[in-house]
């Protein structure tokens, strides 16, 4: 018979081989659907690999896929390490891009219009936060849900302008009109995707842990979210940091949508997140929280979202497997963790 | 047929948790109708000796006889079965459920129906037996802290324990209810039932048990067959090593008032509101706030603390009127604080020790500058700290929760008392602590008075507080009923008063 018990302490290299670990078993367990689907595993891994970082140009486009997921991982991660249960990036991440598509769409120097246009997305992003951060802080509100139903008001409401008001006159079709072309992010490498927002997502994740690991607010950010009580008596001010974490939330959340904006679609359309601020989540779980540990998380989701799309073009197997391997890749990870608190042991079988 | 075997008897029991020998080789047994006191320091090994005993861990060796045949407990239903009960330091009660639905839970009744009227039979019938009163209907939240014990220990013998384990039961009770809990104990030891009982309080232990077990780094370092006639000052030497004597108090030479209370008032408070509370305390003097719990103790902490504003009457600190009630201004002004629940309000048990004792001064100079954390700074005084005090753990990074009791409290103690405070407020000091502990922190206390601090302790065990205190006062039902010099003060004179009688100094 085996049973769980807890830990004392938890070994390091537990936080490099957990998620490795995860991603091992999460890809065993969905090699059985690629086989109920017809195809060889062998071979569809095959092709997701090479499609995703077989060549320069597969890296790219899977650095480009990494990007938003960095910012809303990041988001996910800041606000969870608060116990501040953000579960609306996907919201935050459209508000920013709607509000830097309005103004790149503005004529003005590139450059400036790049800076305005991270700023407004963030400010966007942040003010969404502020929304189930508030509920929370005066009314007790559940954040979890409050934050998770905003996702559908912004995205109905972004539906609405683009079906109306922002509707683009010159295709016709329901998508804003484009940004200016100065306000496109530069390209870093001729002939691929590879913009400054993926820059920029790469330098965020080691901000954002400095932030976390090195100030007085990371310092709080880390004990609101461990013990509120023993914060308040120590004399931190429990809302406060609350709040500022869910405006650094929404605001790395609203970042992920400018990416989009000005470095990817450079209009806004319905679809332009495939769910990048709920695989956020999946994002930070993987990382343990941690943001520098988001950075190859992201890149793992974004392999098997690119890979999975060309698989499904060579060997018929539906592309949503891409999904089916993110929830698989949340589950495993959740229970690896349970490793981290327990142990197996093996207790007294017959005497 | 020789002597019958004892009820329960382990055999060699070890238990280790990584490097951290818990347990080794341990024997130890308990006759019917026999109770047996185990006592040890902090961090002896107790709790985990009857986990073990309980089915929570299973031991790396030894073994378990139950009426001289060997059992495997692999958890607590078969301990259960076994005949053994536990009841814990922390209660395993559904807060909601009734007293007798509490009872209940997981009783397979007849045909999948729960058996209410056998089980309110059982209840009254265990309660006149051994004096364990419970009102059947109430929920579990609306019973005081007592009677929450009280249920535990029924519920162990209504799924019909012959070994009742109890984990420092009297901690958690006031003086008047630990006699009353007592009576039942022996009540039941006079039924033949076998009795473990874990206490820090060497008193109780010679009053209550038969025999005793003493524990030290997790093995048995001595016996003790007649704990009645054995002086507390043997035990404490088993137990340590070594002879404790109580802490020298110098006279007090009080200085000027360090915190005045004046008619504070407050409304909203979860337990029991401050009505017109006034008090002073001197640099240099120790006053005790003396009382059953649960009569305004907490909101008068809460206040002190800076985290209760009162509805009327103001407060000043070292001459400093307060006016905003925040933690961070009565510190700023100079209040140290020790809480009560160390895991609550004091510490983080979750992150690295370090982090727990920077955390009230995190934002101040000396941890960190312009909002950037100065980790050297911080590792520094944590070891520094770690090493003043004499606490043991691996190192500052250590998770706060791994940390006995007794370490805790010198934790918090340490990072209070490194920055001189004018006042300190405590609450239950030296609960759960070992004697050695107390020992320890009594003299911390007395070192502090003679610095020139000001203390207040608020406390239930009045010896403590009349070894300690240079003021006694006594609060009932929100009040302060009178205020005694030390001298004048004894343990009936204070019981009387803590039952609301006015007191004249
Ligand atoms: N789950 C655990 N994991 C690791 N170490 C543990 C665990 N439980 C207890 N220990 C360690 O084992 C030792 C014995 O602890 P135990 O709780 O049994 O002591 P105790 O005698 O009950 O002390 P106290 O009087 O403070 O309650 C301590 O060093 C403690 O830190
Ligand atoms: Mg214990």
């Amino acid at each position: 018979m085996f049973r769980l018990e807890a830990r004392t302490s938890t070994p390091a290299w537990f936080n490099l081989a957990l998620p490795l670990l995860a991603i091992g078993a999460t890809l065993v367990l969905c090699s059985g659907l690629i086989a109920l689907a017809g195809a060889g595993v062998i071979e569809a891994y095959g092709v997701m690999f090479s499609a995703s970082l077989g060549d320069s140009y597969a890296i790219t486009e899977t650095l480009v896929r990494a990007t938003p997921m960095i910012f809303t991982g990041l988001a996910v991660a800041v606000a969870f390490r608060a116990k501040f249960w953000n579960i609306g990036a996907e919201g935050q991440l459209l508000a920013g891009a709607v509000a830097s598509c309005a103004v790149g769409a503005i004529p003005m120097p590139g450059p400036l219009a790049m800076l305005l246009m991270a700023l407004a997305g963030a400010a966007a992003g942040a003010a969404v936060a502020l929304i189930p951060a508030t509920l929370r802080v005066k009314f007790k509100v559940d954040d979890v849900v409050s934050s998770l139903l905003l996702n559908s008001v912004i995205f109905y409401a972004l539906m609405a302008l683009i079906e109306g008001p922002w509707k683009d006159s010159f295709s016709g079709y329901p998508i804003s009109p484009p940004i200016e072309d100065s306000a496109n992010f530069p390209v870093l490498l001729e002939g691929t995707r590879l913009h400054l927002g993926v820059v920029a997502a790469f330098l965020a994740a080691p901000v954002i842990w400095f932030l976390i690991v090195r100030t007085t607010l990371g310092f709080r950010i880390r004990v609101i979210g461990e013990n509120p009580e023993a914060a308040r008596y120590g004399g931190i001010h429990v809302e406060r940091v609350l709040i500022s974490t869910a405006l650094l939330s929404g605001a790395l959340a609203g970042l992920a949508g400018v990416g989009e904006v000005g470095g990817v679609h450079f209009q806004v359309m319905s679809d332009i997140s495939p769910g990048y601020g709920y695989s956020g989540i999946v994002v930070a779980m993987l990382a343990r929280l941690n943001p520098l540990g988001v950075m190859p998380a992201a890149l793992f989701l974004a392999a098997v979202m690119t890979g999975a799309e060309a698989m499904s073009r060579a060997t018929g197997v539906p592309a949503f497997l891409s999904e089916v391997i993110q929830g698989t890749a949340l589950l495993a990870m959740l229970v690896a963790l349970l490793f981290t608190a327990y142990r197996i042991r093996r207790v007294g079988a017959a005497r | 047929m020789s002597t019958p075997a004892p009820l329960i008897e382990m055999r060699g029991i070890s238990k280790s948790f990584g490097a951290v020998v818990a347990n080794e080789a341990v024997d130890l047994s308990v006759a019917q109708g026999e109770i047996l006191g185990l006592l040890g320091e902090n961090g002896a090994g107790k709790t985990t000796l009857m986990n073990v005993l309980f089915g929570a861990y299973a031991p790396d060796a030894g073994e378990i006889l139950v009426q001289g045949r060997p059992v495997t407990i692999n958890n607590s239903a078969d301990a259960l079965a076994a005949g053994i009960g536990m009841v814990h330091q922390h209660f395993h009660l559904a807060p909601r459920l009734s007293v007798l639905e509490n009872l209940l839970i997981g009783i397979p009744g007849k045909s999948g129906r729960i058996d209410r009227a056998g089980g309110l039979a059982r209840l009254a019938e265990i309660g006149r037996q051994h004096g364990l009163m419970l009102d059947p209907g109430l929920p579990v939240s609306a019973l005081s802290i007592g009677e929450q014990q009280r249920l535990e220990i029924v519920k162990a013998l209504f799924r019909g324990a012959r070994l009742l384990i109890l984990d420092e039961p009297t901690a958690v009770l006031a003086p008047t209810e630990v006699d009353g809990l007592f009576s039942a104990l022996r009540s039941m030891a006079a039924q033949g039932l076998g009795i473990i009982f874990i206490s820090h309080k060497l008193n109780e232990v010679r009053a209550l048990t038969h025999r005793c077990v003493v524990l030290r780094h997790g093995r048995v370092t001595g016996r003790v067959d007649a704990p009645a006639s054995t002086t507390s000052s043997e035990m404490a030497r088993l137990m340590c090593g070594h002879e404790i004597v109580p802490p020298a108090k110098g006279p007090s030479s009080p200085g000027a008032a360090v915190l005045t209370l004046d008619a504070i008032s407050t409304s909203r408070h979860s337990g029991m509101a401050l009505a017109d509370v006034s008090l002073f305390v001197r640099a240099g003097e120790i006053l005790g706030i003396a009382g059953v719990s649960g009569n305004g103790q907490r909101a008068l902490a809460e206040v002190i603390s800076g985290v209760l504003a009162p509805d009327a009457g103001r407060m000043t600190i070292a001459g400093k009127a307060v006016s905003r009630f925040s933690p961070r201004e009565v510190q700023a002004l100079g209040l140290g604080r020790i809480p009560e629940d160390r895991m609550t309000t004091g510490l983080v048990t979750n992150l690295p020790l370090a982090d727990s004792m920077v955390l009230p001064r995190i934002g101040t100079a000396a941890f960190s500058r312009n909002g950037l954390l100065r980790p050297d700074s911080i590792r520094a005084f944590a070891e520094a700290q770690i090493k003043a005090y004499d606490i043991r753990c691996p190192g500052p990074m250590t998770r706060a929760g791994a940390l006995s009791g007794g370490n805790l409290q010198k934790a918090l103690l340490a990072r209070e008392l490194a920055f001189d405070p004018k006042v300190l407020i405590v609450s239950q000091p030296t609960r759960g602590l070992d004697i050695g502990a107390a020992r320890f922190i009594h003299e911390k206390f007395l070192d502090m008075r003679a610095r020139g601090c000001g203390i207040v302790v608020i406390g239930e065990d009045l010896e403590e507080l009349l070894m300690l205190c240079d003021r006694i006062a006594v609060m009932y039902e929100g009040r302060i009923v009178g205020t005694l010099d030390s001298a004048d003060a004894t343990i009936a004179r204070l019981g009387l008063m803590m039952t609301g009688v006015e007191g004249h100094s």
